[in-house]
């Protein structure tokens, strides 16, 4: 553990400030292969940051723009100390990925805030897809009036940057009563003819609002077709696979394919299976430090791989 | 595609709503609570409207599976309504969590 982030001053400062949320997750990217650092941590030590890789893209995920429940009653003030942490960093990341639930109840108030708020951020581009808390309007189209324009309404859509392919994928749209998402048979052919024309060295990078693998189906936490898409992503070298909706960390290397689930800048969720359901995680003020964490993740080589210590902020 | 699919199903559903079909049967409700529709099944007269009331924090929405009706994101203590005209079994599941299911059958 060599590459331990947690020790340093500054670090420990800006943990202290994000003790009401998870900031956001850095991606830096070496010989194709992409390391997850915690945003507050990377933004803490930007020299050590530079030397694991290039800091290529800041995942977000989960700002519930709109929550004002007790589990954290100022979910505007934790995305923007979110933002802050992007928009100091000595090189502005090229993109900024938000994998869904821009917002909490989809009400157009709400992600007018969230685009408001999102304005600020210094990075090249920004991409997002919809969580379920996006589409829950009567008629599933404030999300799409606004962001939909990238994928033509579809919700699914791919680019490239800095020679790694980007592909963003919906997976909330179709409902199958027991819970699991759903990325159904036009996306899927879809996927395969945009991956058909990539050669296999050339990184990938997929990203979903719900896990893209079984975290824990009782709640719904998975998506069922998805074993169709990794088989389609099975050739590639190096496959980063992101997700959010379930607010924590949770991490699994498969193959080449690593897949990540990210924080919530917004409130924790209980651990899987954990009380009747997914829904916000209350804790007296003096535990949510505890309870929220962060995680520090180190670099592994020959063969590479990712380990990922939780730590509380406690 | 997707809007008008939806708009049309609103309209439909705005239809049914203030339709002259059944005479007016009153009011039933159901709650979405701790992450289940209680109670799950319901039988109806034709007629009645069904309420449903989120006693959640977490949001939950009522998406009829044949596409009769569809709430917003139903906040803590908000409500929906809808006035069931027609015989028939209607099942029902909540977008944001799959695993609610519910029915309401109409005699």
């Amino acid at each position: 553990m060599s590459d331990d982030l947690l020790d340093s001053p500054g670090r420990r400062r800006a943990l202290g400030c994000l003790a009401a949320g998870g900031a956001g997750t850095l991606f830096v990217l070496a010989g194709g292969i992409f390391t997850p650092l915690d945003l507050a941590a990377a933004a803490a030590d930007p020299e050590r940051t530079g030397r694991l890789g290039r800091p290529l893209f800041v995942q977000l995920s989960d700002t519930h723009i709109g929550f004002n429940k007790e589990a954290n009653p100022d979910v505007n003030a934790t995305l923007t100390r979110a933002i802050d942490l992007i928009n100091a960093m000595p090189q502005a990341p090229a993109l900024v990925i938000h994998t869904g639930d821009i917002t909490h109840l989809s009400r157009p108030a709400e992600f007018d805030l969230a685009q408001q708020l999102f304005s600020r951020i210094k990075a090249g581009e920004m991409h997002t897809v919809p969580g379920e808390h996006d589409t829950s309007d009567a008629t599933v189209s404030e999300y799409f009036s606004r962001f939909g324009k990238a994928s033509n309404n579809k919700g699914y859509y791919s680019f490239d940057h800095a020679g790694v392919h980007f592909i963003a994928l919906v997976n909330v749209l179709q409902f199958k009563p027991g819970g699991l998402g759903t990325l159904g048979a036009d996306q899927l052919e879809w996927v395969e003819d945009d991956l058909k024309r990539r050669s296999a060295s050339t990184p990938i990078v997929v990203f979903a609002h719900m896990p893209l693998w079984s975290v824990y189906e009782p709640w719904g936490w998975g998506t069922g077709d998805a074993p169709q898409l990794l088989a389609y992503l099975r050739r590639f070298g190096s496959v980063t696979v992101l997700n959010g909706h379930i607010h924590q960390i949770v991490q699994k290397v498969e193959g080449n394919v690593t897949f990540h689930t990210a924080r919530s800048t917004a409130y924790p969720q209980p651990a899987a299976g954990v009380g009747e359901g997914p829904g916000p995680l209350k804790v007296p003020a003096d535990q949510l430090a505890g309870v929220l964490g962060i995680s520090r993740v180190s670099l592994a080589r020959h063969p590479l791989a990712l380990a990922l210590t939780d730590r509380t902020l406690a | 595609m997707r809007a008008v699919k939806f708009l049309a199903v609103a309209f439909l559903g705005s239809l049914f709503a203030a339709g002259a079909g059944a005479a007016d049967e009153g009011t039933i409700q159901v709650s979405a609570k701790s992450f289940m529709f209680t109670p799950a099944s319901i039988t109806v007269k034709a007629g009645t409207t069904v309420t449903w009331v989120n006693l959640d924090d977490e949001p939950h929405t009522v998406f009829s599976d044949a596409g009769l009706f569809r709430s917003s994101a139903l906040d803590t203590n908000e409500r929906f309504s809808f006035k069931f005209e027609k015989a028939g079994t209607y099942h029902y599941l909540c977008t944001i969590h799959p695993r609610m299911l519910g029915t309401v059958v109409v005699e």
